[in-house]
């Protein structure tokens, strides 16, 4: 791929087999320093074997095995036999023909955007607040952190409670102003948009910081400048902030993308895919058909399809990033 | 949630000194405010763990008589569960910091030709669903015998903490100056020594950063608990959580006090460790 400009290149490292400068020995010594180099270098390949042997294993093998196994019929059986048959395209013919494929998509995309967007213009709105500096801004804002770092697991747990319809605190709030108590988790039609809205909360601290982090480094004197021209309030949002910080808003809504595509403990602790499959996405798809239906071959192809989607925004959100660096 | 006005209106300076006061205590107050908001299912957690009744619907909206058999049937239920969460997230610690601080290191000062290459596969590895992975290592490890294993287990959470922990360090390595370890080096220093005795005190912050977020993804991690089990031999407090969800829903204090139980460390850490999750937080995306 061609679009690796990544910071590296500006390394401090000094260059192989560059000549070392202060004392260079006499010939008989330097001959050693040479031996000793070659040496040197398989201990440098040595530093990064470890990690290159984990990645292979733990990222390329899964990856590789996945396409395998999506080529085949592998069931509960295959443990047993060792055997899995090919069987060509058919698991992907199952996965697009069978009626949950549609809706998981939709609503894949659906909880992507709602997700996204829900989380980036809090977000927004919550860095420029902290951006003006005030006693306790700094703690304030670091605590924001907390729903980010709680297990995602515990996150379902809490809002499970919360969004409870008969005991739940959030409908006996609506109550005491004479709303209806809403069906959060149990009806097919609200049950997507309240694990958006949970997903949105745990997204929030992840996007104060990184926004909060680009609103930083736009320099003041653009807005001093800016107010000397009448741009203030709003008008200096559009013509000064929007347009400096958007490298940072890409990064921001790819990588969000990414890690929202794959989001699989938030739903299953709240709604299971359910009800009626109203939050059934394609990363549920995948995990209950390997996991509770025991058809890897079917599950493998819901991920590869996920796996090619997400490769899609990866691949926008390193362009991105690589734009962002050579600004 | 609120939405606040995004820009400082840029008014005269004097005019802005004038009003600072009453104005930064006033933005002190909203910040509050925003803060309480988003933390409130934090602190419903809490109360709700301390309700005596095990229901939510009585729950008071502050537990005026905290009871504490929630906590006392969640020990009794997962107690063992969480021991497991730690040893397997101490486990992640040790294995993720042995494999990626050598190879930070070496991304960040040794002048290899394929550097780029393995920056891309190291940023793309971050995107790679986990439920992709779980799917191969399900059968991989059930011919290797690692599920239903600590080890099998840490290895599998160490998918969420190496690629991150390579880069948080990276990011800090690459600004160690090579003269520093030239000059041990002219002592008589290996590489290796050198890298032990040199860059590994310097760079103990960042090494922190990165094991303290190792930590929190290995105790967070849910999908591969539930995935690379099978049998209750070994069973991660997330796991744990998620079969309350399924058979306990009626019995919430015990639920939740098993999710505060869990939240410790997050919590724990964001107190006392602040600085150490901040620079973590920033770090490990727009690197």
């Amino acid at each position: 791929m061609s679009l690796t400009r990544l910071p590296s290149e500006s390394a401090p490292a000094e260059r192989e087999g560059a000549p070392r400068r202060s004392t260079l020995p006499p010939s008989e010594k330097r001959r050693r320093l040479r031996r000793q180099f070659s040496k040197e270098n398989i201990t440098k390949v040595l530093f990064v074997v470890p990690a290159a042997l984990y990645i292979v294993l733990f990222f390329g093998y899964p990856i590789v095995k996945n396409v395998v196994m999506s080529l085949q019929d592998y069931t509960t059986k295959t443990f047993f036999t060792g055997e899995a048959p090919w069987v060509g395209l058919d698991n992907y013919i199952t996965v697009v023909s069978s009626n949950l494929f549609w809706p998981s998509l939709t609503n894949t995309a659906l909880f992507t955007i709602g997700s996204i967007i829900g989380q980036f213009v809090i977000g927004l709105a919550l860095a420029a607040f902290f951006k003006r500096r005030f006693p306790l801004s700094n703690f304030l804002r670091s605590m924001l952190l907390l729903p980010w770092l709680l297990p995602l697991i515990v996150a379902s747990a809490t809002w499970r409670s919360i969004l409870d319809q008969d005991s739940g605190i959030l409908n006996r709030f609506l109550g005491t102003f004479g709303l209806d108590s809403v069906p959060w988790l149990t009806s097919p039609s609200v049950a997507l948009t309240a694990v958006i809205l949970v997903n949105i909360w745990v997204g929030i601290p992840f996007n104060v910081t990184i926004l909060y982090g680009g609103l930083q480094d736009i320099p003041d004197e653009l807005y001093e400048a800016g107010a000397l021209d009448g741009a203030t309030g709003w008008k200096a949002f559009w013509h000064i902030t929007w347009p400096n910080l958007r490298p940072v808003v890409s990064v921001v809504l790819l990588l969000g993308v990414v890690y929202t595509l794959k989001v699989l403990d938030i739903i299953l602790g709240l709604t299971n895919g359910g009800p009626a499959n109203a939050t059934q996405t394609l990363a549920i798809r995948s995990y209950q058909e390997s996991f509770v239906n025991f058809e890897f071959g079917v599950g493998a192809a819901f991920s590869n399809i996920l796996i090619l989607i997400s490769l899609l925004f990866a691949i926008i959100y390193l362009r991105a990033n690589r734009r962002q660096v050579d600004e | 949630m609120a939405i606040v006005p995004v820009v400082l209106p840029h008014a005269a300076a004097s005019r802005r000194r004038q009003k600072q006061n009453t104005r930064s205590a006033g933005y002190t107050a909203l910040g509050i405010v925003f803060l309480a908001i988003m933390l409130f299912p934090v602190y419903w957690m809490i109360n709700a763990s301390l309700q005596p009744s095990g229901n939510t619907l009585t729950a008071d909206i502050f537990p005026f008589n905290p009871s504490f058999a929630g906590y006392e049937k969640a020990i009794a239920d997962q107690g063992g569960n969480l021991v497991t969460s730690l040893i397997i997230s101490l486990g992640t610690v040790v294995l993720s910091l042995l494999i990626a601080a050598p190879a930070a290191y070496a991304l960040a000062q040794f002048r290899f030709r394929w550097i780029n290459v393995a920056l891309l596969a190291i940023i793309i590895s971050q995107m790679i669903p986990g439920i992709v992975i779980a799917n191969a290592l399900y059968a991989a490890y059930n011919d290797l015998g690692l599920l239903n294993s600590i080890p099998g287990l840490i290895l599998a959470d160490a998918s969420h903490a190496i690629p991150f922990a390579i880069l948080i360090l990276r990011a800090f390595m690459i600004g160690i100056p090579p003269s520093i370890v030239e000059a041990a080096r002219v002592d008589g220093a290996g590489l290796v020594r050198a890298f032990v005795s040199i860059v590994v005190p310097i760079s103990r912050n960042s090494l922190i950063t990165a094991g303290l977020f190792a930590f929190l993804f290995s105790w967070s991690d849910f999908l591969f608990a539930l995935t690379l089990t099978t049998t209750d031999e070994v069973r991660p407090v997330t796991l744990g959580i998620y079969q309350y969800l399924g058979t306990q829903v009626s019995n919430w204090s015990a639920v939740m006090a098993t999710a505060v139980l869990s939240s410790v460390p997050a919590i724990v850490l964001l107190i006392l460790a602040q600085k150490y999750i901040a620079a973590g937080a920033t770090g490990g995306a727009v690197k």
